[in-house]
């Protein structure tokens, strides 16, 4: 009889049977089991949501600065050592911007389009109605160079930018506050002490970065620049003619400028591309932040586990003693243990994706304008965490269980 | 055959050392029939466990079928236990989530042995033992003498050269316990080895070789069955 098993066995345990024990094992203790799972499933999800609202902000941030146009470059009063900065305080007054200075740009090969903008406030009445609204003086490739949609009537007209035409054209919001169910185009509106027909509605975009184009009226720019009675632009928006040709034109802009203004390079240009890319950056890193802080919750569902096993391996001292017993060496002991460590964070990583693809649905559903996309790496992230964590936490215990020693486990003392 | 030489097997005990085994030197050979009596705490159970490769003497020599196994690794002794021994305990020691059936697996599944094979096994060795209309019950739904023949066939599934009981009817009522024996005494009946631990004069002498320890010594072995 003896010897004759060693013919027909390999002597390790299959896998399989190593993840049967330890799944019939685990699901031997329902609450313990169901609360360790509660843990990681909640860790994940917010790993997986908190990812997934970062990125998505990332997302729709640089999608709308993207928005704002093509290849556009902001020409700035004002010089700056490095773009992108603020405007020196100190130092000489730089010289204002002007019309003239805008059209110059256009001398460039590089640069397609401009629009010169000049902003204010003022007080706009219709009748009875009135209100403070912002003011924007622009020349009619505003609207291609900004993207802009009419809603009716027309934009401002072609015509010569020094022209001070009395014609506006009015947010969506400016339109129901004053006009309400009436006819507005053809109206004339008082803006400060001027008079200015109304041509045309902008399209409402929703929400957008920088101004808001439902709630401003549009002017010629030299009617502003007598509104205002100044004849500086707030600043100049110049549409490149391909990105790749946005620093030849940024250095046209340059040396146009430093012509008109006796060599001095009193101008800052800030590329869109740059602001995007800065924004894209602050907005990952913010990601990874809240992503890791979230982690930490992980680490807790670590230590919850750690806790359990510790607890399952006091409670199964004679089990464990018997396996050693009847030939289990100390390394099946050990993967026993951590298979059902590795069985808690799969699966609880598994309820967390859904719970996290769930949460997300449902704030799409309550936020429906901001489009929120859970990324692979967020759930992919998540789950790597949880498991390595529901791993690493589980080695302990194992090693415990696997050093434990078989004649003081199975004695009843 | 079973050779121990000097054997010893210390304990501390905070400051002092217990001597729960001291220089025992006996050979037992395939298919010895032997029952080891003592008072408690005279090294009964510390004899059967380094004897089963669960505990390492302190001191002396253990040669099993020839080949020195004092100081082998966990893995080598591990394998020598599944494969040539089996152990009965006096608490049964079954895993209580596991049916009758899982129970008298694990030491099948533990050799890696494929399930198509293992259900065969399993299934003819509950026939054995009488237990195949308890196949599907968990220990908690078994009686007691029930619940010690799955243990039995859990220690003799992989055929072992060698079965260790340690005060296998310590729990069971006379006439369960000497049903127990019967099929212990079955199993040596076929050549294997059995060594049996009890406080009960009637069966240590049933058993064709009787020892005695006290504190740790063997001070009788008697060889008296062949006269019975
Ligand atoms: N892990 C241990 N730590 C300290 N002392 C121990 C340990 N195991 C056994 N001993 C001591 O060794 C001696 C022998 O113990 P053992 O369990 O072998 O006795 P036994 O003959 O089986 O007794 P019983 O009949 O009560 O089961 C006892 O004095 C016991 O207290
Ligand atoms: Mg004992």
């Amino acid at each position: 009889m003896a010897g004759l098993s060693q013919t027909f066995t390999v002597g390790i345990m299959n896998s399989r049977d190593n993840l049967v024990f330890a799944f019939k094992a685990v699901i031997s203790h329902r609450v313990r089991t169901v609360l360790i799972l509660i843990g990681i499933a909640i860790g994940v999800s917010s790993v997986e949501l908190l990812i997934a609202l970062g990125d998505s902000a990332r997302r729709y941030i640089t999608g709308e600065f993207a928005a704002l146009g093509t290849n556009l470059l902001i020409v700035l009063p004002g010089r700056s050592e490095t773009t992108g900065g603020p405007p020196p305080l100190l130092g000489e007054t730089p010289r204002d911007l002007t019309i003239d200075d805008a059209l110059a740009l256009l001398r460039s090969a590089n640069v397609n389009r401009i629009a010169p903008i000049t902003v204010g406030s003022a007080p706009v009445a219709w009748r009875e109605r009135e209100r403070e609204v912002n003011i924007l003086g622009t020349t009619a490739s505003m609207k291609e160079v900004r993207h802009l949609d009419i809603a009716q009537g027309r934009f401002l007209p072609q015509a010569d930018p020094h022209q001070a035409i009395p014609v506006c054209v009015i947010g969506e919001k400016i339109r129901k506050e004053l006009f309400g169910p009436e006819q507005s185009l053809g109206e004339w509106l008082r803006i400060g002490d001027r008079r200015f027909r109304v041509i045309g509605v902008i399209k409402s975009t929703g929400v957008s970065i920088g101004v808001d184009m439902d709630d401003i009226v549009i002017i010629p720019v030299a009617s502003a620049q007598v509104l205002f009675d100044s004849p500086a632009l707030f600043r100049v928006l110049v549409e490149a003619k391909a990105s790749s040709r946005i620093d030849a034109a940024t250095e046209n802009i340059r040396s146009i400028i430093r012509d008109r203004h006796e060599g001095e390079d009193d101008v800052t240009i800030i590329t869109q591309d740059s602001i995007i890319a800065t924004f894209d950056k602050i907005l990952r890193a913010l990601t990874f932040g809240i992503g890791g802080i979230a982690a930490i919750s992980l680490a807790v569902a670590g230590i919850l586990i750690m806790n359990v096993m510790l607890v399952s391996i006091a409670q199964r001292r004679t089990e464990i003693g018997l396996l050693k017993a009847i030939g289990a060496p100390n390394r099946e002991i050990m993967k026993l243990f951590i298979s059902e460590a590795l069985l808690l964070s799969l699966s609880g990583s598994f309820f967390g994706v859904l719970l996290g693809l769930g949460a997300a649905e449902l704030m799409q559903r309550v936020y429906p304008t901001f489009p929120i996309g859970v990324p692979l790496w967020a759930v992919v992230s998540a789950c790597g965490i949880a498991i390595s964590t529901g791993v690493l936490f589980g080695v302990m215990p194992a090693n415990r269980a696997a050093r434990l020693d078989p004649v003081q486990a199975l004695a009843k003392r | 055959m079973i050779s121990l030489r000097g054997i010893g097997r210390d304990f501390l005990l905070g400051r002092q050392t217990v001597h729960a085994l001291a220089d025992i030197d006996i050979d037992i050979r395939q298919g010895e029939y032997v029952s080891i009596m003592g008072p408690s705490g005279s090294g009964k159970s510390t004899l059967l466990n380094v004897i089963a490769l669960l505990d390492r003497p302190t001191r002396g020599n253990y040669t099993l079928d020839e080949q020195d196994v004092t100081g082998l690794p966990d893995e080598k002794l591990a394998k020598i236990r599944r494969e040539h021994i089996g152990f009965v305990f006096q608490f049964f020691h079954l895993i209580p989530r596991l049916t009758a059936t899982e129970n008298v697996e694990i030491p099948l599944v533990l050799s890696g042995m494929a399930a198509a094979e293992r259900q065969d096994r399993v299934r003819s060795a509950l026939v054995t033992f009488g237990l195949e209309g308890r196949a599907d019950h968990r220990p908690d739904q078994l009686s007691g003498g029930e619940r010690q023949r799955v243990a039995i066939a859990r220690a003799t599934i992989l055929q072992p050269s060698v079965i260790l009981a340690d005060e296998p009817t310590g729990n069971l009522d006379q006439a369960t316990g000497n049903q127990v024996i019967d099929m212990l005494e079955k199993l040596n009946a076929e050549k294997v080895t059995l060594i049996i631990v009890t406080h009960d004069a009637d069966i240590g002498r049933r058993a064709k070789r009787q020892l005695r320890l006290v504190d740790g010594r063997i001070i009788a072995d008697i060889h008296g069955g062949d006269h019975e």
